[in-house]
């Protein structure tokens, strides 16, 4: 019991020696703290920036895209195109009630060509329900009214094609036994979504309008589900798509994203830590007699090690209070404004908006504070670790290689 | 008075009935007519195989573009092109085998199957696309046609066939065509989607007898719907009923 007092005690005065240390180290100490804190500040704003795009990324796809689960026509792969020509069948009986219990919409997708200006482009033809509320495409703009054929796009498709509100384009497609049929469709609304790949060489309309321009009546190429429509496999032939597959480009993104950060991390770490290191090692060149005396007054040479040791990771620490101090109100205006992107960005098919909005996540922001006190006291002791073999009276002497 | 005005009345009727009698007998004459035109110019035009050199002109907005190229055809189904000029589409081949087509790029050393969303495309940047090339079936297979009338078309006395496709699966549901009636061959042909829109039309001129039958050396395709003074096609030479080795036919080939 008492020797656990002792222990204690002792490791009391060797965090305050440290930090009495620290402090007088003056402008020395503080130019690590700021170079710290500016690198923590750095890599919260980024994995800020991160999980906020990636969060929005995933709630966008899955209101505009994907919803919560999918279920495939047998013959359809989103990811082959080549396939969309036979991917569309009748709406089979099962799915057709989880559409009447509006838990689920068909999307019928065909392809056509469109002549803005003359020229030729080829498109997708999406058709859906115009009551539907399972995705935030404006469907209700695309309610058949006159003779003409409403239809809604995006403003990357609208920008491609230079067409407007208001405007009529002429549309030529195939019907179910291949006969070329045109009509002209009226852009009723232009809508604006972060999700590229339900926009960019699109056109959606509604569905009976497809039904009745192909000739595929009740058939879909996929249906949309939401959270209440509590499919977990395969119906009737029709392929299940749970969230996880469907959110597997947003993943994939992340994870490129992830790796790129990690390689910015550790050029900026290595900076800061750079600095630390050769503080430390400055420090025990300059203060030999310094660590002689500690051991001649009954230190042990891993004492002392460790006093440097600490030394080196208070920076650290004083570096996270520092950082909470200033970075906190900057973190939290950057949240507020967010980081403006390029037009050039959302074009590419990023899901991007105007702006990414970072998202700071507690268990993401102890990880960084953590991993900077752990690499500060690994860097700390790499030079700390010679003293223990030196020679005290060489210490003493000031003479320590 | 009343029984005065019945008998003209009677033979007014009478004359209507003989005239719509007539009317409904010549219905048929007249699609018969057509229809055995449609058969004359099948005869001219398709044969059970044929070697085409030609010369491609596409008229774009800023330029023209030449392309020259050789093809062969066996029957409906099988054919293969290859492009001799320019330069960057030289070594190029495409062929069709059925339904299929592939695409053979030299310059990639790769063979691409062209199908669903890439046979809307153009070929060569022309007026023509993959699909326009696909179906290649004969006209009396896929449509029935009637004598519409006769006009005058670039000073030649023409008779204007209308088809309309009897099967389901014909790409154009109703055809225009102006046919000579001295050569039986179509001078002029329109294209319409099924709502009417116009969509293609085909202009053929340059007409000349090659090994027995008349046969038009320029074809000129015109995408209604896009810009552009359309694509035009000439033939430089052509030969018919020539026995082509199977092996032209093959994917083997396209890498020859």
């Amino acid at each position: 019991m008492d020797g656990l007092k002792v222990n204690i005690t002792n490791n009391a005065m060797l965090i305050q020696t440290a930090f009495k240390n620290i402090i007088r180290g003056g402008k020395r100490t503080w130019l690590n703290v700021v170079v710290l804190s500016f690198v923590l500040v750095i890599m919260v704003a980024y994995n800020g920036l991160l999980d906020g795009w990636m969060e929005e990324s995933r709630r966008d796809t899955i209101d505009w895209e994907s919803g919560w689960s999918q279920l495939w026509h047998p013959k359809y792969d989103k990811y082959d195109i080549f396939t969309l020509q036979d991917a569309h069948g009748i709406i089979p009986k099962d799915i057709k009630r989880l559409i009447d219990n509006g838990v689920a919409t068909p999307i019928l997708v065909i392809q056509a060509s469109i002549y803005p200006h003359g020229r030729m482009q080829n498109i997708v033809l999406k058709g859906i329900n115009t009551e539907q509320n399972i995705l935030k495409i404006p469907s209700e703009k695309i309610k058949t009214e006159d003779e003409d054929i409403p239809a809604i796009i995006g403003t990357r498709m609208a920008k491609s094609t230079d067409l407007k509100q208001g405007d009529r384009i002429m549309i030529r497609w195939r019907d179910k036994n291949g006969v070329f049929d045109s009509r002209q469709l009226l852009i009723t609304h232009i809508f604006e979504t972060k999700i590229g790949s339900v926009d960019s060489d699109q056109i959606w309309i509604n569905i009976n309008d497809l039904y009745q321009m192909t000739g595929m009546g009740n058939e879909a190429t996929y249906i949309v589900l939401n959270k209440e429509a509590k499919i977990k496999s395969d119906l009737s032939g029709w392929k299940y798509k749970s969230d996880y597959f469907l959110l597997s480009d947003v993943r994939a993104m992340e994870k490129a994203e992830r790796v790129e950060s990690i390689i910015i991390f550790i050029i900026l770490l290595s900076l800061a830590l750079l600095a630390v290191y050769d503080t430390q090692t400055l420090s025990i060149f300059r203060r030999q007699k310094e660590i002689g005396t500690y051991v001649a007054l009954g230190m042990t040479p891993k004492k002392v090690t460790s006093l440097f040791t600490l030394e080196g990771t208070t920076y650290s620490v004083l570096a996270v209070l520092f950082a909470a101090i200033w970075g906190t109100p900057l973190l939290y205006l950057f949240a507020k404004t967010g980081l403006p992107m390029p037009e050039a960005y959302t074009n590419i098919g990023l899901p991007l908006g105007e702006a990414i909005y970072p998202v700071y996540k507690i268990t993401s922001l102890i990880k960084t504070i953590i991993l900077l006190i752990i690499l500060s006291a690994i860097i700390s002791y790499i030079p700390a670790q010679k003293i223990a073999k030196q020679n005290i009276v060489y210490a003493l002497k000031g003479k320590i290689n | 008075m009343q029984l005065m005005n019945d008998e003209p009345m009677k033979k007014q009727i009478i004359k209507i009935i003989i005239c719509n009698m007539a009317l409904m007998v010549s219905i048929p004459l007249i699609a018969q007519d057509g229809n055995k035109m449609l058969q004359d110019i099948d005869d001219n035009l398709s044969a059970n195989s044929r070697i085409i050199e030609s010369t491609m002109i596409i008229h774009g907005k800023r330029n023209d573009r030449t392309i020259t190229s050789k093809s062969y055809t066996m029957g409906t189904d099988k054919s293969l092109t290859e492009y001799m000029s320019p330069p960057r589409e030289k070594g190029t081949k495409m062929l069709k085998l059925s339904n299929e087509m592939w695409v053979y790029s030299p310059t990639t050393d790769r063979t691409i199957m062209i199908s669903g969303h890439m046979l809307r495309q153009s070929v060569m940047g022309s007026d023509l696309s993959y699909e326009d090339m696909m179906d290649d079936r004969k006209l009396t297979v896929i449509y029935n046609a009637n004598i519409e009338g006769t006009e005058n078309y670039n000073g030649k006395d023409c008779k204007v066939l209308i088809l309309i496709s009897k099967v389901k699966d014909a790409a154009y549901q109703k055809q225009k065509m102006w046919v000579d009636t001295n050569y039986l061959i179509p001078l002029k042909i329109e294209l319409y989607a099924k709502s009417g829109q116009l969509l293609k039309m085909i202009t053929m001129s340059d007409i000349k007898q090659t090994e027995g039958r008349w046969f038009p050396m320029k074809m000129t395709y015109k995408d209604m719907l896009a810009e552009g003074d359309g694509t035009e096609w000439v033939i430089n030479s052509i030969t018919f009923n020539k026995q082509i080795p199977d092996y032209i036919f093959s994917k083997a080939s396209l890498k020859k």
